[in-house]
């Protein structure tokens, strides 16, 4: 990887000339601001065109064939797996597991691992700021199996209570699986530290990395973090691919998660044997394209360098939240700049969520409202929901001054 | 500004007519919109001849569902229950004089699935995607 430019040194305008979708008009001579890729980013022509020559001209299922496409199609597949694993700085190519999204991988280790290590009473330590995806999962283990689960709580400025971790991790808890950026509120956690308190009280970490990984840089060795999750769609990527992190030797130890073809070694008419990792845990075809396409993203990101991204989303949500104070009626939820990225979730005094985002829509800017699968975290705040702006490596200061500027038209029609 | 925003549909959502829960009553009913979390409650009063004699509604949401179920008790009330009973996606439409969109449309109907679920019982009630499509 070349050396990363410094902060403040993106070339926005040559990013921009990437991505075709940023052109398009979402009303008559209304260009599209958008302010959504905590939902999901848009793609570069490079990722676009990675799917589309695999279609054209290498279009095969991959491994046991021994013809060419599907010798190229394994291959181009295997080298994708390469990347993502460089990327975060996985030890092994082995160690990464393609799945259908990042809460597929969470559900992969809270059936896999959880089924196998975790008994009646044993405890699961998650955050109260937790996506639906790293908390239902494992409410669903805990009606099965009956795990009790805990939380460390979030506080008024939407930081995690650290404080309260000691007492959490006195009673011994098995795993503890915590966001490593939130969607909601953007906050950054003290990932490494968490997971090394969460060692020393003999429990392992899963890190949910659905927001972290595309705007951070992530060495999950540096981390010593036990699994980490992501999603290939929030990070340049196509849709319908997740990644799981394991560590080889949990991954290893762990059972299968689904059954079928690829899975396994060998299978008789009453037993199989299993695959080896990560083939074990990608039963059926996988996503071909998608990760060949998620290849070329993190071909992407690697070219703009992930050190240059960060600091210019982080310097776009400081700036987002200095712009949005200004705003009468604008409550911004979160901690200050200096504890986040990426994202900025708001109410509107008088109107509803719902509302700002559709008059935010008539001027072009994309937003989402609503409570962003984070139930708990909005009940916590005492609100039903939120809208929430994301930024990345392609959104411009302008672009923020256009959705401030938006929200003075619902000023006025709200009053 | 535009048509999704008439008057009425903002005088409405800040100051509802008909906001609040009657207690007691002979039929009550709430649900929720999972994509945006709106919700809405219905309290309904009928006297012997099935005849609607007053009606409130409850909840947070935005603009579009809470002022669609503000008009919406104020249109069953004096109405016969069978009456109640045929009213439909058209009905809503007209009521708000707006168009809406696929996604604006669950708002605007999810006061009438509770009205439904309210007077015909949990299971004769079509999900909000089957009232969108009717």
């Amino acid at each position: 990887m070349a050396a990363s430019p410094k902060a403040g040194t993106l070339d926005v305008n040559k990013i921009r000339a990437d991505f075709p979708i940023l052109d398009v008009e979402v009303q008559p001579g209304v260009k599209l601001v958008y302010l959504d890729s905590g939902a999901s980013s848009q793609k570069p022509v490079q990722v676009i065109e990675a799917m589309d020559r695999y279609y054209r001209h290498e279009n095969s299922n991959i491994h046991r064939g021994v013809h060419t496409l599907a010798e190229n199609a394994t291959e181009a597949y295997e080298i994708a797996r390469g990347k993502v694993a460089k990327f975060i700085n996985a030890a092994k190519p082995r160690e990464i597991v393609f799945t259908r999204n990042a809460t597929e991988a969470v559900n992969l280790v809270a059936f896999s691992w959880g089924r196998a290590n975790l008994k009646e009473g044993d405890l699961v330590v998650l955050t109260e700021m937790e996506h639906h995806a790293n908390l239902v999962p494992w409410q669903m283990l805990a009606a099965e199996k009956g795990i009790r689960l805990e939380f460390i709580p979030v506080t008024e400025d939407g930081l995690l209570d650290m404080a309260a971790l000691p007492d959490l991790l006195a009673q011994k808890p098995k795993l503890v699986g915590f966001t490593a950026m939130s969607n909601v509120l953007g906050t950054i956690t003290p990932a490494a530290e968490i997971v090394r308190l969460a060692h020393e009280a003999g429990a392992l970490a899963l890190i949910d990395g659905a927001q972290s990984v595309p705007h951070m840089p992530t060495d999950v060795q540096a981390l010593d973090v036990d699994f980490l999750v992501f999603s290939s769609h929030k990070m340049l990527g196509p849709t319908g691919l997740g990644v799981l992190y394991g560590k080889l030797a949990l991954l290893e130890a762990m059972p299968p998660f689904l059954g079928g073809g690829d899975m396994i070694k060998r299978v008789e008419l009453r037993s199989f044997t299993a695959n080896e990792v990560p083939q074990k845990f990608e039963a059926g075809t996988p996503a071909i394209a998608e990760v060949i396409g998620l290849g070329a993203a993190v071909d992407y990101l690697n070219a703009v360098g992930m050190d240059a991204i960060a600091a210019h989303d982080h310097e776009l949500t400081a700036y987002a939240l200095e712009r949005l104070e200004e705003v009468p009626g604008v409550r911004i939820f979160g901690p200050s700049a200096d504890h986040k990225s990426s994202n900025a979730s708001f109410t509107f005094e008088g109107a509803h969520p719902h509302d700002v985002a559709e008059i935010l829509n008539r001027h072009g800017v994309a937003t989402r409202a609503g409570h962003h699968c984070a139930m708990p975290l909005h009940n916590k705040f005492g609100i039903p929901s939120t809208t929430r702006a994301s930024f990345y490596l392609y959104n411009t200061k302008q672009e923020i001054d256009q959705l401030v500027e938006a929200l003075y038209k619902v000023k006025e029609i709200f009053g | 500004m535009d048509d999704l925003y008439r008057e009425v549909i903002i005088d409405r959502y800040q100051n509802p007519r008909f906001r609040g829960e009657l207690d007691p009553h002979d039929y009550s009913y709430q649900d929720d919109n999972p994509v945006c979390g709106d919700h809405v409650r219905i309290d309904l009063r009928v006297d012997e001849s099935e005849t609607v004699t007053e009606a409130k509604f409850s909840g947070d949401g935005c603009s579009i569902s809470q002022a669609s179920a503000d008009l919406l008790v104020e249109k069953i009330t004096g109405m016969k229950l069978e009456d109640v009973r045929k009213l439909g996606k058209a009905d809503i439409l007209e009521m708000l004089g707006i168009e809406l969109g696929p996604v604006r449309l669950k708002c605007a109907l999810l006061s009438l699935k509770v009205l439904k679920g309210g007077v015909y019982g949990l299971d004769d009630v079509m999900t909000l995607d089957e009232l969108a499509a009717s």
